[in-house]
């Protein structure tokens, strides 16, 4: 893959870091982590070591580009893996970007509570822009519509006023490491729950709330 | 009947099609929240006649009109909320400026919200990757070929591309050029790729 055209291309550029991988096993991360994001319907922990490391190969790959004779067929392949990797990128940030405007409050709401040792759900720069967006629309209402209301309706609960994501949404998802005895909640009064065994390699469709640890875990891939 | 003008203001939203803004409702808006006033005076004075005199059967009146109220508040947020949203689609569809004739159908507190989050987006972008910042509101579309076949719409003027050469983008002309130069400029309507 890129191992063509980077000097030392079987170690991360960035020596300090604890994992170090190969280009392959960053971009296979990656797109890993863009699949879960597309498909969940809650916003997944945030991966920015991943997007910084991805970041920090395609400079370097477009530095060796740089190097290459003009006219190169090889070039050209390599062009169109540094576009397809930059896109991958793009979407996956962006899809992160959808959920944290669509579901502003609570995106919010969940990173303030969250214990001390706990993963945080949002980048540094997300909680930012999350803060930025939550208080840009609470002041449009205000001085739109709320500040010229009857004194008892000049506030909204945000938390109220915009819908949480569905959990019961159902996601299709393959098998990475054996689980047993997952319980399965029945969705109808008159469905009783049960247990499943997910075998690994195996593909299934279940409700998202089901199987979500797993997919933080990396027991499961949403596909 | 109550909250007739409130409705009318989300059945608007509902008849424009996607993703386009109709002009801001400046009367409808104010016309709901005038009808949220006089609800609100009314239930005022019912109120205190309820404690002072007693009159427990205004109290369905009175649970009626803040009912009334309720729904007022919530079509009209759900109104001003649901034109953000298309406001901030027009961001990722045609880039930070917008059209003339899309600005005029905003209000004044719309513009501002929408500088404020192009703004919040960019300082996001920037600071991507400890820094080194992306613009993602490219690469909206897989690649699918290096470089694509685009007619030009309009006179651009002229375009350099990586390796120095300078295209002169005249109205009618076809190019064969690099797919992400010209990303942003078939958004804008100024090239116009050419599928064989």
């Amino acid at each position: 893959m890129s191992d063509a055209l980077s000097d030392d291309g079987s170690v991360n550029q960035d020596d300090s870091q604890e994992d170090v991988m190969t280009p392959a096993e960053l971009i296979a991360k990656l797109e890993e982590a863009w699949l879960n994001e597309k498909f969940s319907p809650e916003l997944q922990e945030n991966k920015s070591e991943v997007v910084e490391c991805v970041m920090e190969q395609l400079t370097h790959m477009e530095e060796n580009l740089q190097r290459v004779k003009k006219g190169d067929a090889k070039a050209c392949i390599h062009r169109m893996e540094i576009d397809r990797i930059r896109f991958v990128l793009s979407s996956y940030l962006r899809s992160r970007l959808q959920k944290i405007e669509k579901f502003f409050p609570h995106v919010l709401e969940k990173e303030k509570s969250r214990g001390e040792g706990d993963p945080s759900l949002l980048s540094p720069e997300e909680f930012a822009f999350a803060k930025e967006y939550y208080a840009n629309t609470e002041t449009y209402l205000k001085a739109v519509a709320l500040k010229r209301m009857p004194p008892n309706l000049q506030t909204m609960d945000m938390l109220k006023a915009v819908p949480e994501p569905c959990l019961d949404s159902f996601v299709f998802l393959r098998v990475k490491e054996r689980q047993e005895n997952i319980l399965v909640e029945p969705e109808t009064d008159d469905q009783r729950e049960y247990v499943v065994d997910l075998e690994e390699g195996s593909q299934h469709l279940m409700r998202y709330r089901t199987i979500a640890p797993l997919v933080s875990s990396g027991a499961v891939q949403l596909i | 009947m109550f909250c007739e003008k409130a409705m009318e203001l989300i059945r608007e939203l509902q008849r424009s099609n996607e993703g386009q803004l109709p002009a801001f409702n400046e009367d409808g808006l104010r016309q709901v929240l005038q009808e949220m006033e006089s609800l609100y005076e009314q239930n005022q004075t019912d109120v205190n006649e309820a404690k002072s005199d007693g009159r427990s059967e205004l109290i369905p009146s009175i649970k009626l009109r803040h009912c009334c109220l309720l729904r007022n508040q919530r079509c009209l947020s759900a109104y001003l909320y649901d034109r953000l949203l298309r406001i901030r689609a027009l961001r990722w569809e045609y880039g930070s400026v917008l059209p003339a004739n899309v600005r005029f159908h905003m209000c004044a507190e719309e513009v501002q919200w929408f500088s404020h989050y192009k703004k919040s987006l960019a300082s996001f972008m920037r600071s991507l990757g400890g820094g080194e910042g992306l613009d993602i509101t490219q690469d909206m579309k897989p690649p699918k070929s290096l470089y694509i076949q685009v007619r030009c719409l309009k006179d651009h003027g002229e375009l350099e591309i990586d390796d120095g050469t300078v295209i002169l983008l005249k109205k009618n002309s076809q190019h064969f050029l690099p797919r992400w130069k010209c990303e942003q400029l078939i958004r804008q309507g100024v090239l116009e790729h050419v599928m064989s």
